[in-house]
């Protein structure tokens, strides 16, 4: 198998041992149906204990898969007649993020996601997939271009994060995440945003602001990365697998914790295992969540928009006065 | 342990008779020593010039009723909110004996203080965060506390005025403080499509999620001088681009300088200015 990782090994190595004694039989004269059989049965529930029971840090293994399926890959299987829009009109084309318009089943949409490369090459083009202030201005205007004619935006978040660098201080960074959390709330058309890959920091939320948030069942979602919080939580690094558990950040924790609406379900072992699959099972989702939110009208979309975000957070109150003295 | 039988504590063979050189010491707190011009100064001095160094203007940092006192009409300030506090959404180990020590520590509940009040005559509410509480990082309860202060300031028609002091997203609520970002934004929007007035002053220091959600969200971003404010931190930014960055990198005046803020303001000035942008809007702002 391609592109294994470490948690599935055990399921790789007993197929390579059904394999080989399947050859045996061919080649030689001996029966071993039987021993394939019993074999056969033990991967199955090796696969059901293994593939059902991902750990965290697994998670994240397959979300940062190198053959992960990328927007760019999604866009090809979800919509036709996509047209690709460049440019921010202030500064550049940021290539970390790909927009344009499309056709989702014959229906007119704006398609908008954060883009990162396969191979070395294309991820120096693509800047990792890590956007700088054009990126996220660029969004903006196709945003507000959908906006003028009526379209919904379907949004496909997969970034690390914005980019730390000098020239995104230089240009706003903190203002271009702000302005489009900002405008995205009042947007007067349906937005749907799915974490496709890593959802990283203030990077994925400006992508994020949406009517329906879904994720793929082996991204993740996080205000940072399981090593950033583990730097910065106890002063060390390696210790990311146990941040990653620490910092729910898995689409089950979020879907626990009521950021998420929904969990779109993974082909089995990922969604590099099988692009189209994968793509068929957000069309489904797309599709309901789409016909959902277009019987809705646009104060109502705005109103539901403002109450979905209003409610995320957990609080309580104190009968104590120790504020201003 | 048994070694400790034989080795028993040396008790101090000696008593401490305080010497008259000590007796002429300073009792702590009476003169404070500024942090960028090593001078020292009478703290009261310090603290009637708005903490601000007497000789070199550094702006030291300020406590929220600090700020309070220094902008609002004697008793007009009304808190928001005072009772909501903290829990633990993640179950993060540790984080409420965290909470509870900055409690004790900065005499706050949270890291912003919000409610109503008078600047020269002119209703406003304000919501000044304190850096002294979790490094004024943002978790349920600011953000929370943020969005119903500007709901207030909506509800009342009168421009909403926010000091920011963060060192960003709380970590220990992990993507609940991420989602803060946009739920604030997502107020200051409605707000401001209503015709509101937000002004955004941005205090030492003003980073990360904080910085890329309301703080940036101003109809006029104004900033203290020498307040550090950016979005990723500066060591990341160095690993990152392996480059030595500009001395005065992510400072106000460089933020001034690269089009990211309306006015660099001292602290000494900024009521006057503060009135001034309040007057050209009164009645807070155009009202749809």
């Amino acid at each position: 198998m391609i592109g294994e990782l470490e948690f599935e090994r055990p399921v790789v190595e007993l197929r390579k041992k059904i394999d080989e004694l399947k050859n045996l039989t061919k080649d030689a004269d001996v029966d071993l149906s039987e021993d394939i059989e019993r074999l056969e049965n033990r991967l199955q529930k090796l696969e059901k204990d293994i593939y059902e029971n991902i750990k965290p840090w697994d998670r994240v293994q397959i979300a940062r898969h190198p053959s992960r399926p990328t927007t760019l890959d999604y866009i090809s299987h979800l919509f036709t007649d996509f047209f690709e829009c460049h440019g921010d009109r202030y500064f550049g084309d940021d290539e970390a993020i790909v927009g344009g318009i499309a056709k989702f089943h014959d229906y007119p949409v704006t398609v908008i996601g954060h883009q990162r490369g396969k191979d070395t090459k294309e991820n120096i083009r693509r800047n990792f997939g890590m956007p700088h202030p054009e990126g996220y201005r660029k969004a903006l205007r196709l945003m507000k271009q959908a906006e003028k004619f009526n379209r919904p935006i379907i949004c496909l978040i997969d970034t690390k994060g914005a980019y730390p660098g000098k020239a995104a201080e230089e240009r706003g960074q903190s203002e271009a995440i702000a302005r489009n959390l900002f405008e995205m709330a009042g947007l007067t058309v349906p937005v749907i945003s799915i974490v496709i890959g890593e959802g990283g920091s203030g990077g994925a939320l400006a992508l994020g602001v949406a009517d329906r948030i879904y994720m793929l069942e082996n991204s993740t979602y996080s205000v940072i990365s399981p090593e950033g919080a583990a730097a910065i939580l106890w002063k060390d690094a390696s210790q990311a697998k146990k941040a990653a558990e620490t910092m729910r950040i898995t689409a089950p924790d979020l879907k626990e914790l009521g950021v998420i609406d929904s969990i779109i379900k993974e082909v089995k072992g990922g969604a590099h295992r099988n692009v189209k699959e994968q793509a068929e099972a957000i069309d489904m989702v797309l599709k309901k969540s789409l016909s959902d939110l277009l019987s809705l009208d646009s104060d109502e979309l705005v109103a539901q928009r403002y109450a979905k975000f209003k409610q995320i957070g957990d609080y309580s109150f104190v009968k104590q006065f120790t504020g201003v003295n | 342990m048994l070694k400790d039988l034989f080795s028993k504590p040396k008790k101090k063979k000696y008593a401490t008779i305080p010497s008259e050189r000590d007796k002429q010491d300073i009792p702590e707190g009476i003169m404070s020593k500024c942090p960028n011009c090593k001078k020292i100064m009478y703290t009261k001095e310090l603290d009637k010039n708005l903490k601000v160094c007497l000789h070199c203007s550094y702006h030291h940092p300020m406590a929220s009723f600090e700020r309070v006192e220094s902008l609002v009409d004697a008793g007009s300030f009304v808190e928001l909110d005072s009772e909501m506090v903290t829990v633990n959404p993640l179950d993060f180990p540790g984080y409420l004996e965290k909470v509870e020590q900055d409690k004790l520590k900065a005499g706050l509940n949270e890291a912003v203080l919000t409610g109503t009040g008078k600047i020269r005559g002119n209703d406003v509410v304000l919501a000044i965060m304190d850096s002294r509480f979790r490094m004024g990082s943002m978790g349920s309860v600011v953000g929370e506390k943020i969005t119903r202060a500007i709901e207030k300031a909506d509800e009342l028609k009168v421009p909403f005025i926010i000091f920011t002091a963060s060192g960003g997203a709380r970590m220990q609520e992990g993507v609940i403080s991420l989602m803060q970002m946009a739920k604030t934004s997502a107020a200051l929007k409605m707000f401001s499509s209503h015709g509101g007035l937000i002004i955004s002053v941005m205090t030492h220091p003003t980073t990360g999620g904080v910085s890329a959600s309301f703080a940036s969200l101003g109809d006029y971003n104004l900033a203290e001088p020498g307040a550090l404010i950016g979005f990723a931190g500066r060591r990341i930014i160095e690993q990152t681009i392996r480059e030595d960055l500009p001395e005065d990198f992510q400072t106000a005046e460089f933020l001034l300088k690269h089009g990211q803020l309306d006015a660099v303001i001292s602290r000494l000035d900024l009521k006057d200015k503060l009135t001034n942008i309040l007057d050209i809007h009164i009645p807070g702002g155009v009202w749809k």
